[in-house]
């Protein structure tokens, strides 16, 4: 015990001597993100309803960790070292144990940009640190990474800044069970839809389900992936059994398809009216400026819509005049 | 004595953990600065022009349409449209596409014929960052005429690799080519052409082996109508994943045939037939 504690500060210091420098470290270390306690030994970070940007330093996504008899498992890192740091400051709030698995429940930065800091803050203690994600992640976050590490060094704090990405270590190919010490997660890997690589988490305990970026709420959703693959998956999505859902952005949800109407509602519309203007012989930047503006009306509850509505209006046409 | 401990430890996670690290990644600048002194431009400039002079007053020749923000940094639309037809007095001969900022400056090379009817051109590219776009038209007195525009890199999460690596190369090489309906009987006609294919700059390191995968792109589109070339194209991984071009071509009385050929680096050739009718 005394051992690991003396590895795990000496991975703090790594972190501030290489990335923040003295000054800025002392406030990093001391703030804790306020952490929600779905369910005992279940903890919810919330993100900001924002794009990820300087603004929030990244923390945009909702984040979570769960902690088992032996050891705590992390969905998720934030959108930046700095991030990552306040989500570990919080787990170190409510609990010793080491963290054993990090989960990454897709590529995007505003999940993944933490992940060096929870691997520089755990050193070489043992068990050692395991990143987790869909078989596919590895390779996406692969070709992602240098962009989003650019991004955050030309937009970002200092103190946000990451040199690096660790990738997935472990990969799940359909489902993988990891245990945590009386308590396990089920991990379960989806063909492409709001990515190529999304991962959701079953904590069966307390029927806790992550959905990652699969479910939005509030926030736009965003089409990385495949428009139709995604509305597939939320029909499977609807039947997984939970107490509570979390979604990648927005409050938790209660159990039910309910929770899963508005962003099928939006994916669907958005597929309909590409649809058309495709059938109508509209270029895409036609097609962009005739549905970039939707009507108020239609976006009722949706925030975010000029930040995201566009990319998707661009992403769901290079898809559809392939199905047609 | 700490500080010798913090070093030793960071070299120790850097070799032990895979990640994907900076690399030669440049953080650019947001401002966009003068187009006319921008150093990769310059670089660009020197290598295919030398010292032949180019205007900026290209109103008159062709205008280049671009999103001033890169909605999904995959998939950017641009047009390049020629102000006159392609006629024996006047006609241009070569487009390039260039984005500075871009790992590969150089998109795309465009060359036209009489029979293109308009030297125009409708795709799609990937910027990687906060950059200048410019299209530079070769008339054929051999004068340049360069547009230029700003393109902000996208905000939030978008990246200018595809959508899907697996789905991608499972449905690499089928092409659709049409003609799209006017309504006018006589004149330059639209074509599209859609190309299946990943247009992978192979710029990722795979951190196991160390090795960087191959680039696998589409680098040669011919197209010819009734035998006779209309679009000529050597494009390179700028190019969105599944290139998509739009151009046009001067159809005959009575049926005729248009074609394309399309070639990629691994040698890959592909090629597709459709048949205009005269009603078009």
């Amino acid at each position: 015990m005394r051992a690991g504690r003396v590895g795990w500060r000496a991975g703090r210091l790594i972190v501030w001597g290489a990335l923040v420098g003295a000054a800025s470290s002392v406030a990093a270390d001391e703030f804790a993100l306020p952490a929600e306690a779905l369910a005992p030994s279940v903890f919810h970070v919330p993100g900001h309803q924002a794009v990820w940007g300087a603004e929030f330093h990244g923390q945009v996504a909702n984040l979570a960790f769960v902690i088992g008899s032996r050891c705590i498992a992390v969905i998720d890192t934030g959108g930046s070292a700095s991030n990552g740091r306040a989500l570990l400051a919080s787990v170190r709030q409510r609990s010793p144990l080491p963290v054993c698995y990090v989960i990454n429940t897709h590529p995007h930065p505003d999940h993944v940009m933490g992940n060096l800091a929870l691997a520089a803050a755990h050193g070489e203690q043992a068990p050692p640190l395991v990143f987790v994600g869909h078989t596919r992640l590895r390779a996406s976050l692969a070709a992602r990474a240098p962009f989003y590490l650019n991004a955050l060094q030309r937009d970002f704090d200092a103190a946000d800044h990451t040199p690096s990405v660790p990738l997935p270590t472990l990969a799940v190919t359909d489902r993988l069970e990891l245990d945590l010490g009386g308590r396990v997660l089920e991990l379960r890997a989806w063909p492409t839809a709001h990515t190529d690589s999304d991962l959701t988490v079953l904590d069966r305990t307390s029927g806790t389900l992550w959905l990652g970026d699969l479910l939005f709420v509030g926030h736009l959703p965003v089409l990385d992936g495949n428009l139709k693959g995604w509305l597939a998956v939320l029909q499977e999505l609807k039947r997984e059994p939970a107490l509570r859902l979390v979604p990648g952005h927005g409050p938790v949800q209660a159990p039910g398809p309910a929770a899963f109407a508005a962003t099928e509602r939006y994916l669907r519309q958005l597929q309909s009216d590409v649809g058309t203007a495709i059938d109508e012989g509209l270029s895409l930047s036609e097609t962009v400026a005739r549905l970039g503006e939707p009507p108020a009306s239609r976006m009722a509850g949706w925030l975010l819509i000029d930040a995201f509505h566009r990319r998707n209006v661009t992403a769901a046409y290079a898809e559809l005049e392939w199905a047609k | 004595m700490r500080t010798r401990l913090t070093l030793t430890r960071r070299q120790t996670l850097a070799l032990a953990l895979p990640a994907i690290g900076l690399g030669n990644a440049r953080a650019e600048l947001k401002d966009e600065g003068d187009p006319a002194i921008s150093p990769r431009w310059l670089k660009v400039r020197a290598g295919l022009f030398g010292e032949r002079a180019i205007s900026t007053e290209a109103d008159a020749v062709i205008t280049l349409d671009a999103p001033k923000r890169a909605e999904d940094a995959a998939i950017v639309p641009i047009a390049i449209r020629a102000r006159f037809e392609q006629k024996p007095e006047r006609f241009i001969r070569k487009v390039w596409l260039v984005i500075d900022d871009n790992p590969s400056p150089i998109a795309a090379i465009f060359s036209y014929t009489l029979d293109s009817g308009r030297a125009d051109i409708e795709t799609r590219v990937r910027v990687d960052e906060y950059s200048h776009v410019r299209a530079i038209a070769e008339t054929d007195d051999g004068k340049l005429f360069m547009a230029v525009r700003y393109v902000k890199a996208s905000g939030g999460c978008s990246a200018p690799p595809g959508k899907d690596a697996v789905a991608a190369q499972a449905a690499m090489g089928q092409m659709r080519l049409r003609v799209l309906p006017d309504g006018a009987p006589l004149g330059p006609k639209l074509a599209q052409l859609m190309i299946s294919h990943p247009n992978d700059s192979g710029m990722v390191m795979d951190q196991a082996t160390r090795q960087y995968t191959p680039p696998h792109f589409v680098r040669k589109v011919d197209v010819t109508y009734n035998g006779r070339l209309v679009l000529s194209a050597d494009i390179d991984f700028a190019i969105s994943e599944n290139p998509h071009l739009r151009f046009y071509f001067v159809p005959q009385p009575g049926a005729g045939e248009l074609h394309a050929d399309v070639v990629d680096t691994q040698d890959l050739h592909f090629e597709r037939s459709f048949t205009v009718q005269p009603s078009l």
